[in-house]
C-alpha cells in the first residue's frame, strides 16, 4: 500500500474557502462559464447589431414608394416592386412543386418503404444532397431545365407547324417564352429545398404515434386509408410548419438563380403583374408571368450592394429590411401553426 | 428505423389496386432525389470531362494536371487563358478557415452552455435567437459585412496597428459565414453534448469535480467526436457559401494567403462568371462546370467523412 | 419477538462482523431527521441513521422506498436535480453538510460514490483512475502512476489491467469497470465511500468478486451500500437498515436484522412476504 495516511488523516473541513486550491478550481469554473456565456450572448448582440446597423442605414430611402416603385439608376427612385413579385412567383411555384414531392417522399420512406437496399440507397442519398451547396443546383438549372426552355421556345415563335396524325397540319400559338423563366428559377429552387422539405416532413410523420395507425388497422382500413385519413391529419400541423420554414429559406437565396441568369436589373414585374388586382383582372398577363423572365428580391439586394454610389447603400438596406419583414411574417405563421396545433394536439 | 412503423405492416396485402398506383407515384417521388444526383453528377461530368458532339469539355482542353496545380486563374477565351484552380482554392480554404475560427469558439461555447449551464427558460430564449441568425439570407450577411464590419470595425481595428484593409477582403467575408455557420454548429455540438449519459455527469461530480472539470474533461471530451462531425459540416457549408463571398470578399483570383486583401472563391467565381456573357459553349463557360466538380467533390468529401464520424458516435452511446 | 434461523443467514464475506456493536463505535455519517422532497413529494420522512466508521452499512427495501435517494444525499449528488429541496442534519464527521458554507467539491472528493450502472469515461484506464487527482491539480506524473497502481490494487483490478492501462476503459468487462470505477473512486483519497447497488448488473462472480472487495475495503473505509440483493446486504454488511415508503423502519447490527428483526415489516421484507 502506498503510504497515503487514508485511516488516520484528521477530518478536513467542507467549508467552501478552506483549501486555496479549491477556491482557484471554482474561479477557473466560474470564468469558464461566464465565457459559454459570452459567447451565447455574443451571437444575440450580433443579431441586434445587424439588425439596427441595417435600419439605421435604410433610413435614408425606406418610405411607401420603395415597394410601389421598380428598379432605376436613381436611388432615389430605386423600388422593389419587380423584385417582389418576382420572389411572389417564384416561392409559389416552388411550393406548388416542392410540398407535393417533397411530403409524398416523406410518406414513401416513413410509411411505405420497407427497409431494403433501394430505400438505404434513397435515404443516404438525400443526406447528401442537403449539403450540396445551393450554387451546384444553380448549374444543374442552367444546364437541364434553362435549356429545356429554351429548347421549347423555339416551338412557340408562331411560325412553328406541327402535323397531328399526319392528316392536317397545326400552327403552335406564339408564345413569349423565356429562358430564364420564373418556372425554371422555381425549378431550381425547389431542388435546393427539397432535403430539408422532405426531412421535416419525415420529422412531422415520425411524432405521429404508432398505435393511431394500429388501432386503424385494427378498424379494417387499408393502408392508404390509414395514412390518408389518419397519419397525414395528425402530422400535418408539424408537416405546414416544417414546409413553411423550408420554403422560406428559399425567399432567401440568390446564388443558384444568378447562375441561371436571372435579370440582375429589371423594372418589370413577371407578366406585368405589378399589383394584386391584376392577379383577378388580368387573366392573360398572369398565364404568362410563369413564362417570363424575373428578378428577385436577394438578387435586386446583390446588384445595389454592389453599386459605388453610395446611396444605393440606403436602398440595399431598404431592400433588406422589405425582405426581412416578408421572412418574419412568412416564420410567424409557422409559429401560429406551430403554437396551435401543439395545443390541439397531445400525445 | 423509425419506432412510429407498426412491423405488421411489412406483410400486410390488404389494399386496392389504386393504392399500389398511389405508392409508386409516392415511390417516384422519393426516387426523384437520386434522379437529382444523378442528374448533377452527368450535368458536371458531361461539361467538364467527356462533351457529347461536337462541344469540347473543359478537360479535354485544359489538363487535369493544370487545372489543379495551376496558380493563374484567368478564364478569357483564347490563348490568354489560364485555367489553374489553385487561386480559387486559396480564396476558398482562407474564408473557411476565418468562418471556422469564428465559429467553432462561439458555435461550442453556445452548445456548452445551452446544455450544461442554461436553465430551461433561457435556452427556450436562446434557441429561437440561433435559428433566426440561421435564417437571416446570406446576401444580407454580405451586405453586413461590406458596408457595416469592413469600414466601421476592422478598418478603424486595424488601423490602429497601421494595417491597411481593403475595401473588399476576406477577412469581413470569412468573419460573416463565421456568424452564418456558428448556429449549425451550436445546435449539432449541443445535440451531441446532450446525447452524453447524465451518468457520466453523475460520476464525474462524485469525484469531486466543479462544473468546469466536468464540461471541459468529461462532457467534452466524450463528445468530441460528434463536435468533430459538427465542424466538418460547417467547414464544407462554409467552402460552399456564396452570396456574402461575392459582396464582401471582392473578384480577384490571387493565389495569396492574405485575408486583408480581396479574392476570388470557387462559388464568387462561379455567380461572376455566370454574370458574363461568354457564348455558351466557350472554354470559359466551361470553366464553370470544372470548378462545380471540384466544389461537389470536396463538399461530399468532407460530408461524407463528418456523417460517417457522427454515425461512430451515436453507436457508442445508444 | 419473530425469530428466523440464524442458519438461514448466508455466511459473511472476510472481514465483516455482522454483530458490531453501533453504539460504541465512532460515528462517520449521522442523518438527523432528514426529510427530502422532489418539488412537493416528499420521498423521505424524518430518516436519522448513524453510520459507524470504517464498517459496512447495507440499506435495503422494495423499490421506490427511498433508500438511492438517501444515499445521494450524503455527497449532496441530489443538489443536481432541480427543484429538489432538503431539510434536516447530516453530520460527517461532526460538520453538517446541509449547511450553505459547504463546498461540495470538497464534500464530494472526501466521499466518493459509485453508481449501479458502471459509468467509465470513455478515456485510458490509466486517466480514468488519475481522473480525481488530476482535477486536484496533481500533474506529477511518476506520482499518478503510483496512485493509479496503488488504487487498481486495492480494486483487485491491477494484475488483470498492468499490461493496458492506456487502453480504453470502455473495452473491460462490465465487473471490470466496476471495479475500475471503485479503483476511480479509490484515487480521490475519500473516507467514505457510497455504493448505489454496485453489483446489480453482474454476473456472479463479479459480483462475489466486488463482494469480497468490500470486505477488504471496509478495513481502511466507511461504505454505506444500497443493495437490493438481500443475501449480499447480509453477506457484506456490519449494519443494515431497512426503509419503506421513505421511512427508516428499523436499522441494527446485520445479524440482528436478520434473525431477530423488531419490527413485522422488516421480517416480512427479508423473508420474502413482499417486495
Amino acid at each position: 500500500m502506498s503510504g497515503q495516511g487514508l485511516v488516520s488523516k484528521p477530518a478536513t473541513s467542507f467549508v467552501s474557502g478552506a483549501d486555496k486550491l479549491i477556491r482557484r478550481r471554482l474561479f477557473l469554473s466560474r470564468v469558464f462559464a461566464w465565457t459559454c456565456r459570452l459567447a451565447t450572448y455574443s451571437l444575440l448582440a450580433v443579431l441586434v447589431v445587424l439588425l439596427f446597423a441595417i435600419i439605421y442605414t435604410s433610413i435614408g430611402r425606406l418610405a411607401p414608394n420603395f415597394v410601389t416603385s421598380t428598379n432605376s439608376t436613381n436611388p432615389a427612385k430605386a423600388g422593389m416592386l419587380a423584385g417582389l413579385w418576382g420572389s411572389f412567383w417564384l416561392i409559389l411555384f416552388t411550393a406548388i412543386f416542392s410540398v407535393p414531392i417533397g411530403v409524398g417522399s416523406a410518406v414513401y420512406l416513413e410509411e411505405i418503404a420497407k427497409d431494403n437496399f433501394l430505400v438505404r440507397v434513397i435515404k443516404v442519398n438525400l443526406a447528401n444532397l442537403a449539403g450540396v451547396p445551393a450554387i451546384v443546383y444553380g448549374i444543374l438549372g442552367y444546364t437541364v431545365f434553362r435549356t429545356s426552355a429554351a429548347a421549347v421556345s423555339v416551338f412557340f415563335d408562331g411560325k412553328h407547324l406541327i402535323s397531328v396524325l399526319g392528316l392536317f397540319k397545326v400552327r403552335l400559338a406564339k408564345l413569349p417564352i423565356y429562358e430564364d423563366n420564373v418556372l425554371v428559377g422555381a425549378l431550381t429552387l425547389t431542388l435546393v429545398i427539397l432535403p430539408t422539405v422532405i426531412a421535416a416532413s419525415q420529422e412531422a410523420l415520425r411524432s405521429v404515434p404508432s398505435s393511431i395507425r394500429v388501432a386503424s388497422l385494427a378498424l379494417g382500413a387499408t393502408r392508404w386509408q390509414t395514412i390518408w385519413r389518419q397519419v397525414i391529419p395528425a402530422a400535418l400541423p408539424g408537416i405546414s410548419t416544417g414546409v413553411i420554414l423550408s420554403t422560406s429559406r428559399a425567399i432567401g437565396e440568390a446564388a443558384p438563380l444568378i447562375m441561371l441568369g436571372a435579370l440582375t436589373y429589371s423594372s418589370m414585374c413577371p407578366g406585368g403583374v405589378d399589383s394584386p388586382v391584376k392577379l383577378l383582372t388580368k387573366p392573360t398577363q398572369v398565364l404568362h408571368a410563369p413564362l417570363d423572365q424575373f428578378t428577385a428580391m436577394p438578387i435586386e439586394i446583390f446588384d445595389w450592394s454592389r453599386q459605388p454610389n453610395a446611396r444605393f447603400s440606403e436602398v440595399a438596406a431598404s431592400g433588406i429590411v422589405v425582405l426581412l419583414v416578408v421572412l418574419l411574417s412568412i416564420n410567424s405563421v409557422a409559429m401560429v401553426v406551430r403554437h396551435y396545433a401543439s395545443r390541439r394536439l397531445r400525445w | 428505423m423509425s419506432p412510429a412503423k407498426s412491423p405488421s405492416w411489412a406483410t400486410q396485402r390488404v389494399f386496392r389496386r389504386h393504392e399500389k398506383l398511389i405508392q409508386g407515384a409516392l415511390f417516384l417521388c422519393a426516387a426523384l432525389s437520386v434522379l437529382t444526383t444523378a442528374a448533377i453528377i452527368l450535368v458536371l461530368l458531361g461539361n467538364a470531362v467527356y462533351a457529347p458532339g461536337a462541344k469540347k469539355a473543359f478537360f479535354e482542353q485544359v489538363s487535369v494536371w493544370e487545372f489543379l496545380t495551376g496558380t493563374h486563374w484567368k478564364p478569357v477565351d483564347g490563348p490568354a487563358g489560364r485555367f489553374g484552380m489553385i487561386p480559387l482554392l486559396s480564396g476558398t480554404i482562407m474564408v473557411a478557415v476565418i468562418a471556422c475560427l469564428v465559429s467553432l469558439p462561439a458555435g461550442l461555447g453556445a452548445a456548452i452552455y445551452m446544455s450544461e449551464y442554461a436553465a430551461p427558460r433561457e435556452r427556450e430564449i436562446l434557441k429561437p435567437i440561433l435559428e433566426v441568425l440561421a435564417g437571416i439570407p446570406s446576401v444580407v450577411y454580405g451586405f453586413f459585412a461590406l458596408k457595416f464590419i469592413t469600414p466601421y470595425i476592422l478598418k478603424p481595428a486595424l488601423g490602429l496597428f497601421g494595417i491597411d484593409l481593403g475595401t473588399f477582403n476576406v477577412l469581413s467575408a470569412g468573419i460573416v459565414v463565421g456568424i452564418m455557420v456558428t448556429p449549425l454548429i451550436a445546435s449539432l455540438s449541443e445535440d451531441v453534448i446532450r446525447s452524453v449519459p447524465r451518468s457520466l455527469r453523475e460520476a464525474a461530480y462524485a469525484l469531486g469535480s466543479t462544473r468546469f472539470d466536468v464540461s471541459a474533461r468529461v462532457v467534452v471530451p466524450a463528445a468530441l467526436s460528434g463536435i468533430l462531425a459538427a465542424f466538418l459540416l460547417a467547414f464544407s457549408r462554409a467552402i460552399g457559401e456564396t452570396m456574402a463571398v461575392v459582396i464582401a470578399g471582392g473578384q480577384q483570383p490571387i493565389a495569396t494567403l492574405n485575408p486583408l486583401r480581396g479574392a476570388q472563391t470557387m462559388t464568387s467565381f462561379m455567380v461572376h462568371a455566370s454574370t458574363g456573357d461568354s457564348a455558351a459553349d466557350s472554354i470559359s463557360r466551361m470553366s464553370i462546370y470544372a470548378i462545380g466538380i471540384a466544389l461537389f467533390v470536396i463538399t461530399l468529401t468532407i460530408n461524407l467523412i463528418s456523417g460517417w464520424i457522427l454515425r461512430r458516435y451515436r453507436e457508442v452511446y445508444q | 419477538m419473530p425469530s428466523l434461523a440464524a442458519g438461514n443467514v448466508p455466511p459473511s464475506v472476510a472481514g465483516v462482523d455482522r454483530n458490531l456493536d453501533v453504539s460504541t463505535h465512532p460515528p462517520s455519517i449521522e442523518a438527523k431527521r432528514l426529510n427530502f422532497f422532489y418539488a412537493e413529494h416528499q420521498v423521505l420522512f424524518d430518516v436519522s441513521l448513524m453510520v459507524p466508521e470504517r464498517s459496512v452499512t447495507a440499506l435495503i427495501g422494495p423499490s421506490g422506498c427511498g433508500k438511492s435517494t438517501f444515499l445521494r444525499t450524503l455527497n449532496r449528488m441530489n443538489d443536481l436535480i432541480e427543484g429538489s429541496r432538503c431539510l434536516g442534519e447530516i453530520l460527517v464527521e461532526g460538520q453538517n453538510i446541509m449547511d450553505a458554507a459547504v463546498d461540495v467539491v470538497l464534500l464530494r472528493k472526501h466521499i466518493g460514490m459509485v453508481f449501479q450502472k458502471s459509468t467509465p469515461f470513455p478515456k485510458s484506464i490509466f486517466d480514468n483512475v488519475a481522473y480525481g487527482p488530476r482535477v486536484a491539480g496533481e500533474k506529477n506524473r511518476s506520482v499518478l502512476a503510483d496512485l493509479v497502481e496503488s488504487c487498481l490494487r486495492k480494486a483487485a483490478l491491477w494484475e488483470e489491467v498492468k499490461d493496458r492501462l492506456t487502453t480504453s476503459a470502455m473495452s473491460l468487462s462490465g465487473g471490470q469497470q466496476q471495479r475500475l470505477c471503485i479503483a476511480r473512486t479509490l484515487a480521490t483519497n475519500p473516507k467514505i465511500i457510497l455504493m448505489d447497488e454496485p453489483a446489480s448488473a453482474l454476473d456472479p462472480a463479479s459480483t462475489d468478486r466486488i463482494e469480497n472487495l468490500i470486505g477488504e475495503l471496509c478495513a481502511n473505509y466507511t461504505i454505506v451500500i444500497v443493495t437490493h440483493n438481500m443475501q449480499q446486504a447480509s453477506r457484506v454488511s456490519h449494519q443494515t437498515a431497512f426503509f419503506y415508503k421513505g421511512k427508516l423502519v428499523e436499522s441494527g447490527p446485520t445479524m440482528k436484522i436478520f434473525t431477530h428483526p423488531s419490527e413485522k415489516q422488516t421480517e416480512d421484507y427479508i423473508t420474502g412476504r413482499f417486495g
